[in-house]
């Protein structure tokens, strides 16, 4: 065996064990950087109260267009034209803040402005991508349904052509940042399959009403869309697609983000979970010195930089063009379920400051519950990994 | 009007400081990072450059160090400097505050800025007196911990960090100013601004390219050299003061402050 095959002088950071940031380039660390130096500025001292309130951090939209970070893996349009990568980590930094930042980049860049980037006509992009980019504009994305969730073709949504025009019809459920939207990208049924239709806040007989009571991704605002009869333009639909093959190649590139995003949520609550068990001192030592509580912490060193090492791993697949809807299955089953599990035992080592909003990991534990069901339950994630291991379709 | 900003590659603050027994010099094997204070004295440049008063075509990041310092231009170039100079030598290795102020001042008479801004300590020398070496050799002006900068009729009004309030001190340019931390907030760099400091020029010199005479620099012409090292001692516990009744603690922290001068 060598005598250089371990080298026993580099340090540990508990946070990156594996030392998986030497795997990214420089400029990705200084992404990783800037963004965990906003969030930890910008975020974290705001986003226990936000959540409270069950509002979204008004900052956030103009600050995130500021530092690029809206739509910053598409080209031109005044998006920056990042790596999946470098996109990857921004997500894991502003989930490491609160799933509900990292839903709104998520729908904002990845659903909205993608959906309009990929199939919209130059006018389209020319007109929204820009605003959304600078934060100015918000977008929306309209596909699950109340009667359609996983299965997307049972939407009942539908628009109609009149003349020119195209006359919408039908509700959608869950749609995140739906009422403070100033543009909605909307699915519906046609005559000639899918299409999807771009529909300006304020158009007679479409309302965005805001759905109360959520006990998760509280800072985030989801709505419900309604369309009563809404008269559309010609050129209010994206020309460039007409099938699911357009919402679910938009749902694909949020999953990928989510992927990352959970491995940000997870550290934060083993970050939370490792500071509390030293400082927290019972029968005269630090709680972190107690066995079952040094398996907590073991455990959720594992999952979180097994997590970070497989989002990496999607990344680098994706920026060299070979990234399969499956692998990202893999990532997102694998991801959120770890970091739930890392937020919950994160909860118990902090016992019962564990459940105030002192603390993150109740936060993040209560959002990943959203994060596990949405963009793909994991239900659905689990049959599509078993439909590409046997060749067998268990759920359709 | 043309800025040069003097940064530096250093031990990032997330690690441990420590000597390396075999060198004597501290141990910069782990994470690096653009020294904290330079990033003030770079938004300070963009400040001046942006505020109009005073016209600035150029802001140039220069740096002494190895190969990896090339990490602290590129997060100087993303903060808003337009290019940057990178003197590395083999021979420059293991130079002292007065080796490494010389050996700037002749990168600088290169580029004859208007102005040398930097941040008033490195984290890891912590020595505060580059600004003043480098401007002894330019023959410049040098004023410390500046924690703002107006520009007046063609010179600079500035307002030095004193121990009790402030200095206000008027300077002609070309001048060299360190800056406090103080002085400004960073902006954090774009994301576009990120992936474009590799585009911007970076000009890489070596020792003779800038005229720097080999015999004064390097650990042979340091007449600093350091001798023993000892951990600083460790910290006793602290004063734990239970808050009982809220009045009596202030009063207490207030007496303990007081006692101490601090307040």
């Amino acid at each position: 065996m060598s005598a250089t095959a371990t080298a026993t002088t580099i340090s540990l950071d508990p946070l990156d064990f594996l030392n998986v940031r030497s795997l990214l380039s420089d400029e990705e660390r200084l992404v990783q950087e800037t963004v965990r130096n906003y969030v930890r500025d910008r975020v974290t001292p705001f986003i226990g109260a936000a959540y409270e309130a069950g509002e979204p951090l008004a900052h956030l939209p103009l600050e995130l267009g500021e530092l690029n970070l809206l739509g910053m893996h598409l080209e031109g349009y005044g998006c920056a034209g990042a790596s999946a990568v470098a996109y990857g980590i921004a997500c894991m930094e502003l989930e490491a803040g609160d799933s509900g930042v990292r839903s709104f980049c998520s729908v904002q860049g990845s659903l909205a402005m993608y959906a309009i980037w990929a199939f919209g006509s130059e006018e389209q992009k020319q007109r929204w991508l820009p605003e959304m980019a600078a934060g100015r504009a918000i977008g929306c994305f309209g596909l699950t349904e109340p009667d359609a969730g996983s299965n997307p073709a049972g939407m009942r949504t539908h628009a109609r052509r009149d003349g020119d025009d195209w006359i919408l019809n039908g509700s959608k459920m869950w749609i995140t940042n739906g009422s403070v939207a100033e543009i909605a990208v909307v699915w519906a049924r046609t005559d000639e399959g899918v299409r999807g239709f771009l529909v300006p806040a304020g158009t007679p007989g479409f309302a965005a009403p805001v759905m109360h009571g959520k006990l998760s991704l509280r800072a985030s605002i989801t709505s419900e869309l309604t369309f009563d009869d809404v008269r559309l333009p010609a050129d209010a639909v994206l020309p460039g697609v007409s099938s699911l093959r357009g919402p679910l190649s938009c749902l694909n590139e949020a999953r990928y983000g989510i992927v990352w995003g959970a491995a940000g949520a997870a550290r934060a609550c083993y970050e939370a979970a490792l500071d509390y068990s030293i400082n927290r001192k019972q029968f005269d030592k630090p709680i972190a010195g107690f066995q079952l509580t040094q398996k907590k912490l073991s455990e959720m060193a594992v999952a979180v930089n097994t997590s970070t090492l497989l989002a990496l791993h999607l990344g680098r697949l994706k920026d060299q063009g070979i990234l399969r809807t499956e692998h990202v299955s893999i990532g997102k089953m694998h991801n959120v379920r770890a970091a739930l599990e890392v937020a919950r035992s994160a909860r118990s080592v902090l016992g019962a400051n564990g459940i105030t909003l002192e603390y993150p990991v109740m936060r993040h534990a209560n959002n990943l519950e959203s994060v596990f069901t949405y963009e793909g339950t994991d239900e659905m994630h689990t049959l599509i990994v078993g439909q590409a291991v046997t060749g067998l379709s268990a759920f359709a | 009007m043309k800025i040069c900003v003097l940064v530096k590659q250093v031990p990032d603050a997330a690690v441990a400081k420590r000597i390396d027994p075999s060198t004597s010099r501290l141990d910069r094997s782990g994470e690096t990072n653009l020294n904290p204070f330079d990033t003030h004295a770079i938004e300070a440049a963009m400040q001046l450059k942006e505020g109009g008063a005073i016209a600035v075509e150029e802001v140039v990041a220069v740096t002494m160090g190895p190969e990896n310092a090339v990490r602290a231009l590129h997060k100087a170039v993303s903060l808003g400097a337009d290019r940057s100079v990178h003197l590395c030598d083999d021979g420059l290795v293991g130079s002292d505050v007065a080796a490494t102020g010389y050996a700037l001042a002749k990168v600088l008479e290169r580029e004859k800025p208007d102005l040398v801004l930097l941040g008033q300590q490195s984290d890891d020398g912590e020595c505060y007196t580059i600004g003043a070496v480098v401007a002894d050799h330019l023959q410049m002006p040098s004023l410390t911990q500046v924690i703002k900068i107006d520009v007046e009729d063609g010179n600079l009004r500035c307002e030095r960090q004193a121990e009790y309030g402030y200095d206000t001190v008027s300077v002609q340019i070309p001048a060299v100013i360190s800056v406090g931390d103080a002085i400004n907030e960073p902006r954090y760099p774009s994301l576009k601004a990120i992936m474009g400091a590799k585009k911007k020029p970076l000009d890489a010199l070596g020792s003779a390219d800038a005229g720097i005479d080999a015999a004064m620099v390097g650990a042979d012409g340091s007449r600093v050299s350091c001798g023993d090292f000892k951990s600083p001692p460790a910290k006793g516990s602290g004063t734990i003061i239970e808050d009982e009744d809220t009045n009596e603690t202030v009063e207490k922290i207030v007496a303990w402050l007081d006692e101490r001068k601090l307040i």
